[in-house]
């Protein structure tokens, strides 16, 4: 077919992911830690009929919010504004990007010190700043380890989770001067605390994300352990936070329940050690805080997902990766192979929209169906059937109404039509079934050897000597 | 058109779902609703605490002060931060302890950073109120305890009253009137910071305070 093909990012995903397969080090990591993860996941959920009524809450909090989206977004922003903070809206990443760029060239940052925020990975932040000679520093400690290893998180929740201890303490070892090589695991957070320390106290800038942003009180709020996203949104003179538009509800007593569902999805802990809710600047009298909020609003894609009644359950995601903890690609692949910000199922799902389903309908095809993601969502988003519906997206004819996504029909090609158009005319006719099953099975031994990817590691399929149809008349006495 | 423009415009254009109805979060906390006293809230926010690191300790709204010098001793605090102008920083003064400095946040923090980072030992925070169901203190840093004071520190104490202790987040946020005005900075603290960043191991003191001590404030006479 075109070029375009050529490049595709669906033959790297098929050897990374092929590579991660044969790697048996990486096969047990990734298996070990996602027994952890899911046993913690279920030891918070021991009755059953609380988990179901909180996810139907939760679900339901998530599809109201969205409802009323475009309106909740003018509150947020009207709200947010009266109390000092300043609300940028971006459409695309480079937009993002120039917002922070201008706000931290204006006072003349040089230094960004970052909170988890898997935005600010979507829109490649730390890239444009060094473009523009500012230093931007992670401060999460699985998001430092991958920043010194020169990678990028392999899950949204545990960025370094696909690395052993003795991989870090090799890097920690190798990359920070006068540190000694240590394999105990305190150790090495004791030195990523030092280190880190003082960047804090040092940075112009902090960035962090948002889990939630409630319209009626103008409150962004920050779920985290480690202390590092108060040390961002609290120390540094200017703090910028960055979130998608679909992250705001509408009331604060929409936050409990999310939080709750949040902290025990993904980590299995009842309660996060910080639950931060930022309302505002430093106001006069305040001896600390920073003097400036800002908040960036990203749509990159949304609003397509949004337009469709379907994908929109999209958006209702919280982001706590149990979907990946549980997904049985995932937890041989890993993050990595995906090549795409946000991994696992979550990630089939959203990336289409961020960046096209041309370069991501791959994602989609590597599922087994299984439905373990759609089961454990605290948010109840269908994954399974919006996977299936990209699929049916990703080999629509493009300029007709199957098709409605950019890159919608990517995976359409000439050869795979041809098959289907005969494959329905056969099955749609009786006569013309039952006279190319009679030549299916008389012709049986002329079957390929060669079936392309079925044949890599099966045997090669053949029809019955009998058809069904045989079979019965056989059976009459 | 601006961003904001296009960015609503495109939200709008969408077909309109099926409009849910606002989701019934009150009803389903008050079905959920335990029939518990203030002591059973205070042993499930004990419990919540203990299980990740915290060291709780029962005392009283007068005896606290001598117990936190004790404790401080026995650590070998050697300064402790205290907030401007508060009751129980006054109350602690009052001791005229002899082997622990006492400081005091009065100044905003861009003149005296560096010796908050590197010399302060301990801080000392009164919580508005907690949370039995998930272990958590509920602070609401303001000038007189600033932001910095529950983060910086390697040790924070955090005093409690008992009476304050809400059944859940939803309670509190509902009996506190949250909705009707929140500070720049409302907080939920459960345990020192922590991290399981590395290879899933839990270690603790990450990048806020290593320790976490809560004296818990019952009544004169009461369970302490």
């Amino acid at each position: 077919m075109s070029p375009v093909i050529k490049i595709h990012p669906m033959e790297d995903f098929k050897a990374r992911s092929r590579a991660v397969l044969n790697d048996a080090g990486q096969q047990r990591n990734f298996r070990g830690a996602m027994d952890f993860l899911q046993a913690k996941r279920r030891a918070q959920f021991p009755d059953r009929e609380e988990l179901e009524g909180l996810r139907d809450l939760g679900a339901a909090i998530r599809r109201y919010s969205l409802a009323h989206l475009p309106r909740l977004l003018e509150q947020l922003e009207a709200n947010l504004t009266a109390k000092g903070v300043q609300v940028h809206w971006a459409q695309t990443p480079d937009e993002a990007n120039a917002i922070a760029l201008a706000i931290a060239q204006r006072v003349k940052a040089r230094s960004v010190i970052k909170g988890k925020s898997m935005v600010s990975e979507e829109v490649e932040f730390n890239h444009a700043m060094q473009a523009a000679g500012i230093e931007a520093i992670e401060s999460d400690m699985g998001e430092y380890i991958v920043q010194l290893a020169g990678e990028k998180p392999s899950h949204i929740i545990m960025p370094a989770i696909h690395k052993t201890k003795q991989d870090i303490a090799r890097l920690f070892a190798k990359e920070l001067p006068g540190v000694a090589y240590t394999e105990d695991v305190d150790a090495l957070i004791q030195i990523g605390r030092r280190v880190l320390r003082h960047k804090f106290a040092e940075a112009d800038i902090g960035l962090s994300g948002v889990n939630f942003a409630v319209a009626e009180t103008g409150t962004l709020c920050l779920v985290e352990n480690e202390g590092n996203g108060r040390m961002c949104t609290t120390v540094p003179r200017v703090h910028i936070a960055i979130t998608g538009i679909e992250k705001v509800v509408e009331k604060l007593e929409h936050v409990p329940p999310l939080f709750s569902l949040l902290s025990r999805s993904a980590t299995g802990q009842a309660v996060t050690t910080y639950f931060n809710l930022i309302s505002g600047p430093r106001k006069p009298g305040e001896k600390d805080g920073p003097e400036e909020v800002h908040l960036i609003l990203l749509d990159n894609g949304r609003t397509q997902a949004y337009a469709d009644e379907e994908l929109r359950a999209t958006l209702q995601c919280i982001r706590c990766g149990a979907c990946m903890n549980h997904c049985p690609v995932y937890a041989r692949i890993g993050g990595h192979a995906y090549g795409t910000t946000y991994p696992g199922p979550i990630g089939a799902i959203i990336s289409p929209h961020l960046l096209g389903l041309e370069s991501t309908y791959p994602l989609a095809f590597a599922s087994t169906l299984c439905g373990a993601c759609g089961e454990v969502c605290p948010v109840r988003i269908p994954i399974p059937e919006i996977l299936v519906r990209l699929r049916n997206e990703a080999q629509a004819r493009p300029d007709t109404e199957e098709a409605n996504l950019r890159g919608s029909g990517a995976a359409r090609s000439v050869s795979g039509t041809a098959v289907w158009s005969v494959w329905a005319q056969v099955y749609g006719r009786l006569g013309l079934y039952r006279l190319a099953s009679w030549f299916m099975s008389r012709g049986r031994a002329l079957s390929p050897t060669e079936q392309g990817a079925w044949t890599r590691s099966r045997t090669p399929l053949v029809p019955a000597a009998k058809r069904l149809r045989d079979l019965l008349k056989d059976r009459k006495p | 058109m601006s961003a904001r423009d296009v960015i609503l415009a495109r939200l709008r254009a969408a077909p309109p779902a099926t409009l849910p109805a606002l989701p019934g979060v009150a009803a389903w906390f008050d079905a959920h609703q335990r029939n518990e006293d203030n002591a059973q809230r205070t042993s499930r926010l004990r419990s919540a605490l203990e299980a990740v690191k915290t060291e709780v300790h029962d005392t009283t709204a007068d005896a606290w002060p001598d117990l936190l010098l004790q404790i401080a001793a026995a650590k070998g605090l050697r300064n402790l931060l205290l907030g401007s102008d508060t009751p129980h920083g006054a109350l602690l003064q009052a001791r005229q302890a002899l082997n622990l400095q006492l400081l005091y946040y009065a100044k905003s923090i861009d003149s005296w950073r560096d010796v908050l980072f590197d010399e302060v030992d301990a801080s000392l925070t009164l919580a508005r109120s907690a949370i039995a169901e998930t272990g958590s203190l509920i602070l609401w840093p303001d000038a007189s305890e600033p932001r910095l004071m529950s983060l910086v520190p390697a040790l924070h104490f955090v005093l409690l009253d008992v009476s304050t202790i809400h059944a859940d987040l939803h309670s509190a946020m509902r009996d506190e009137g949250w909705s009707a005005g929140l500070p720049t900075n409302a907080l939920l603290v459960c345990g020192p910071s922590k991290t399981a960043d590395i290879q899933q191991t839990l270690a603790y003191g990450a990048h806020g305070p290593r320790e976490l001590v809560v004296l818990l404030c019952h009544p004169q006479g009461g369970a302490a």
